[in-house]
């Protein structure tokens, strides 16, 4: 295992991010209680999502530029680690809101069709939806090129879509979701200074550590095309 | 000062060239709809049958529900439309579009006869909607205009899509697939507009925001296709 400066800060920052975030001090909110600590990782995870989308995004325009078939692996494995973050932060949701939003008196299933209703999550869904089509799109293409030139136009015709709708969602329906107007934790006034100590090191700790997977995913996945292309010969 | 004269001349022959194509191509289009009225007379055929079924299903839907089944039935209009225009060209037509056009102007003779099409279809079903169910708009016209606006970015979105998803197997199905995540703003946007029709009121000046949004999401669409379906276009 090579270990450049960037995997060694993403453990720093990790190490930080689980032990100070539990055991820092938080700003004490009735509403929320200790959950507020979620804020650590929850947010992080759609952060995390969004950035590495964006580096498949470039990826894909890089192999339209190139027609280079290493930025197609490089797109999907980023698109891939991305899906998998979005997962994640839809289940850190999921425990955060059974706290805060779900009636007490209903049984969380029954209280999922009003908390789904949520311009944040429908966004989400979007985003995870438009990725999961991408993955099938994929998967009915058996020539190699053919199938990176598609999903490539694809996944760029997708994101750009998507960015209208995450800015024109919200404006549309009522939330309860923090950050109403625009963003949220992209506006400095929202959190507490105490907690963007914590909250920043973890996004970018977050997003390293998916980085870090992607790029194992990557070279695995170029060994096999090497190993294929070896055999062949 | 001459030669500048002698780019500008053949910039505008290329421009013309171009114009000629697109008339071409479109008339094409038509011409291959009135001589191949199956498909048309197919795509009429199943708004007829989708809105009997909801006519039998549901008695007589308030407005809220006219108006989300009006625009879901659009939805699943436009899939069925425009999933064709590209279904239909086979390999050897698509090889011979690429000797004798550039893919710009082919995407875009695409997009128009579809946006076309998906007016004509827009009307189609309104008629029925109303024959059927009845019309609880308040103002017939706007919502007339709210659904010519919306179907032509139903057109739009599709036909990009109908392009990507022509490239690989199970083209009808993956095409819905694909496109129900990117049309759900859209679908949204049209949705909230159409209640300025059925006299919900608004804040002054948001339905034409509305509009300027569905305009401007529009126009982004041809933008990206003219980009993004060169790419597509060589095999």
């Amino acid at each position: 295992m090579r270990l450049t400066w960037w995997k060694i800060t993403a453990i720093v920052l990790l190490a930080y991010a689980v032990i100070g975030g539990l055991l820092l001090p938080v700003p004490e909110l009735t509403q929320l209680g200790e959950t507020i600590r979620n804020l650590y990782y929850h947010v992080c995870m759609w952060f995390a999502m969004m950035i590495l989308f964006t580096v498949s995004i470039i990826q894909s325009i890089k192999y339209l530029r190139t027609g280079s078939i290493e930025h197609d692996i490089k797109a999907v494995s980023y698109a891939g680690v991305g899906t998998y973050l979005g997962l994640l932060g839809y289940a850190t949701g999921a425990i955060w809101a059974s706290f805060t939003w779900a009636d007490p008196n209903n049984p969380a299933f029954a209280s999922f069709g009003s908390i789904m209703r949520e311009p944040k999550l429908i966004g989400a869904a979007i985003a995870l939806l438009i990725y999961g089509a991408y993955f099938i799109l994929r998967s009915s293409i058996t020539d190699m090129d053919q199938r990176a030139r598609v999903s490539a136009v694809y996944n760029i015709f997708a994101y750009a879509m998507l960015f209208p709708s995450i800015w024109i969602i919200p404006r549309l329906l009522p939330s309860l979701h923090p950050g109403q107007e625009g963003n949220p934790a992209l506006n400095f006034n929202d959190i507490d200074a105490r907690m963007r100590m914590v909250f920043y090191p973890a996004v970018i700790g977050w997003t390293l550590l998916g980085a870090w997977i992607a790029t194992l995913k990557i070279r695995h996945k170029i060994l096999m095309e090497k190993k294929w292309f070896t055999n062949e010969k | 000062m001459k030669r500048a004269a002698e780019i500008a001349s053949t910039h505008n022959t290329i421009t013309l060239e171009a114009l000629n194509q697109f008339t071409a191509l479109l008339k094409k289009e038509f011409l291959l709809e009135t001589r191949q009225q199956h498909t048309l007379y197919g795509v009429m055929l199943y708004i007829a049958s989708t809105v009997f079924v909801i006519y039998l299903t549901i008695d007589s839907p308030d407005a809220d529900t006219w108006n989300s089944l009006f625009w879901i039935t659009q939805l699943f209009i436009c899939i069925n439309a425009v999933a064709k225009s590209f279904l239909q060209e086979a390999r050897g037509r698509m090889l011979y579009y690429y000797s004798i056009t550039s893919p710009v102007v082919f995407i875009l003779s695409k997009l128009s006869y579809n946006v076309l099409l998906m007016l004509a279809m827009n009307l189609v079903n309104l008629l029925l909607y109303t024959a059927f169910m009845g019309n609880p708009t308040e103002s017939f016209l706007q919502f007339l205009f709210i659904g010519l606006l919306g179907s032509m970015g139903l057109g739009l979105v599709f036909t990009m899509l109908a392009a990507i998803a022509s490239k690989a197997m199970q083209q009808a199905s993956l095409m819905a697939i694909l496109g129900f995540p990117l049309i759900i703003p859209q679908l949204l946007l049209l949705v909230r507009l159409s209640k300025t029709a059925f006299s919900e009121v608004f804040r002054d000046g948001v339905p034409q925001q509305l509009v300027l949004l569905l305009v401007s999401l529009d126009i982004l669409i041809v933008f990206l296709a003219v980009i993004l379906y060169p790419f597509l276009w060589k095999d």
